[in-house]
């Protein structure tokens, strides 16, 4: 199942785990990353916390927790190359995996025709 | 992530290449009440290397142009008057040649930099966009009747990069001749233009000031040369950055005064204690002293280690674990020559040599960097 936050991140559930990372929009919008700082494994986030940090030649900008729950897995590759996060944002450009602590609050967020309209009206 | 979409509310002014930088597809945000191209399609890394590559046009239009001119017809009486404003030699300045300075305050900080050009018979300022109506009622107040002061209505690009020389002889051939901070009047597609060899990137290039109504066919004809892109404020602060530039109200400000700031290079030995005409400007006291016995702090250049930027306002600690800070960042971000990130800052005298290491704060840890010498990057100015 894939959500979307208005934070402009997307979350991709497997089981009780959601893949984090930021969108398309997002990652055209901050231009070209040149450095991710990202959580450590076991950090517990509230939904709304700064989670991740994501850098641009001209600012740093947070990745914020999209959800309640822990993290369990992050993405290295993005570290060692932040290009990634331009290159692929919504695939191989993902941030940490967070095991929620309610599933059901997937419900709450965008899926994918709401947040496309969410994109076209800020435009 | 947080996006930033606030939309102005001020009324913003627009520049005479507005419609092309829309075409262009630039994204237009609001910079000292105008509505200025922060980057193009490419993005802020590469239209800093294709600067640094082959060549990049700007336009700095917001920029103030302000043009001195003595009652009594000589160029000299529009140079002393500017003296008692600036601790720079601007009576020696030749006519063609350009130069650095700065407007201080009676304690010895910097109200504005500016270039002053000598035009032959009259000078021409270019001031900061966020300061140009200070600087013009600055003017004003200073010069009574002496000088007639006009500010200009006129564009101004900025084309820089190894091909700018290239690109720009094929309208205006004579430009070729042309030193490092030299003006020249030039036809450009038949419109009058002044020409500096100077810029704001460390690279060589020339800024080009141009009838308004003539500023886009120009732009035009420069950017149809494939070598040249346009490019946008983002790209501008990391080119200046690298070059170890200021940019005022960041790196300096009336709080720091030209020395503390290195800018000491600026003022010429007529100005200083001993000159045939030291002294004279606001704050001379507190500069000339500090010229003689050294400021107590100095802006440096940081090399944060690590790949994390450093960015504008991080307190500088001494030791990790230091409880004072002893100075901040005041700019900083990722140098995309360089691929590392760069910052410049102040620090206190004794710990201002390159080599030294210190720590910044970031997201609540500190980070080590080393003191690095100014420029980040070598500049190719034609000096030749």
């Amino acid at each position: 199942m894939l959500k979307y936050t208005e934070e402009h991140e997307w979350l991709d559930l497997d089981g009780d785990v959601a893949t984090v990372g930021i969108t398309k929009h997002a990652a055209e919008l901050l231009g070209d990353v040149v450095f991710v700082q990202l959580p450590e494994i076991g950090a517990k986030f509230a939904k709304g916390d700064g989670a991740a940090v994501v850098e641009s030649v001209k600012a740093a900008s947070d990745v914020y927790a999209p959800l309640d729950g822990d993290v369990v897995e992050v993405n290295k590759a993005v570290v060692n190359d932040p290009a990634l996060v331009n290159a692929d944002p919504e695939g191989q450009g993902w941030f940490f995996k967070l095991r929620l602590d309610d599933i059901k609050a997937m419900d709450g967020l965008m899926d994918d025709d709401a947040y496309q309209a969410l994109v076209e009206s800020s435009a | 992530m947080s996006v930033d979409t606030t939309t102005p509310i001020e009324v913003l002014r627009r520049t005479p290449l507005f419609a092309l930088h829309v075409e262009l597809g630039a994204r237009m945000v609001p910079f000292a009440g105008y509505e200025m191209p922060v980057q193009y399609q490419p993005g802020v890394l590469k239209e800093h290397l294709h600067t640094r590559e082959a060549a990049g046009l700007f336009d700095v239009s917001h920029m103030g142009q302000i043009v001195l001119r003595a009652k009594s017809g000589d160029v000299r009486d529009a140079a002393l008057a500017l003296e008692a404003l600036v601790p720079v030699d601007i009576v020696g300045l030749e006519p063609g040649r350009v130069r650095y300075a700065f407007f201080t305050t009676a304690q010895g900080g910097i109200l504005d930099d500016l270039t002053v050009a000598n035009l032959g018979d009259r000078l021409l300022l270019v001031v900061n966009a966020s300061r140009k109506a200070d600087d013009e009622a600055h003017l004003r107040a200073a010069f009574g009747g002496a000088c007639e002061i006009d500010v200009l209505d006129r564009a101004l690009i900025a084309l820089q990069g190894p091909q700018a020389e290239a690109t720009l002889a094929r309208v205006a051939p004579d430009c070729i001749a042309m030193r490092f901070m030299e003006a020249r009047r030039l036809t450009l597609m038949s419109a009058e233009c002044l020409v500096t060899r100077s810029g704001y990137t460390g690279e060589d290039g020339f800024e080009i000031s141009i009838p308004a109504d003539m500023a886009r066919e120009i732009a035009e004809e420069l950017l149809a040369n494939e070598k040249v892109a346009p490019i946008g404020l983002g790209a501008r602060d990391s080119l200046r950055l690298e070059a170890g530039l200021c940019l005022y109200g960041a790196d300096i400000d009336e709080s720091t005064t030209p020395v503390e700031a290195g800018l000491s290079w600026a003022l010429q030995k007529v100005r200083r204690k001993g000159g045939a005409r030291a002294g004279g400007f606001p704050g001379a006291e507190i500069i000339l002293e500090q010229l003689a016995s050294g400021a107590p702090r100095r802006r440096i250049g940081l090399k944060p280690e690590g790949r994390a930027p450093v960015r504008a306002g991080a307190p500088l600690y001494a030791e990790e674990g230091g409880t004072a800070a002893i100075g901040a960042v005041t700019s900083g971000g990722f140098g995309p020559s360089l691929a590392a990130p760069i910052a410049m800052g102040y620090l206190p005298a004794a710990l201002a040599e390159p080599g030294t290491r210190i720590f910044a704060e970031l997201r609540g840890s500190r980070l080590p960097a080393a003191v690095g010498a100014l420029p980040f990057i070598a500049p190719k100015y034609k000096r030749g």
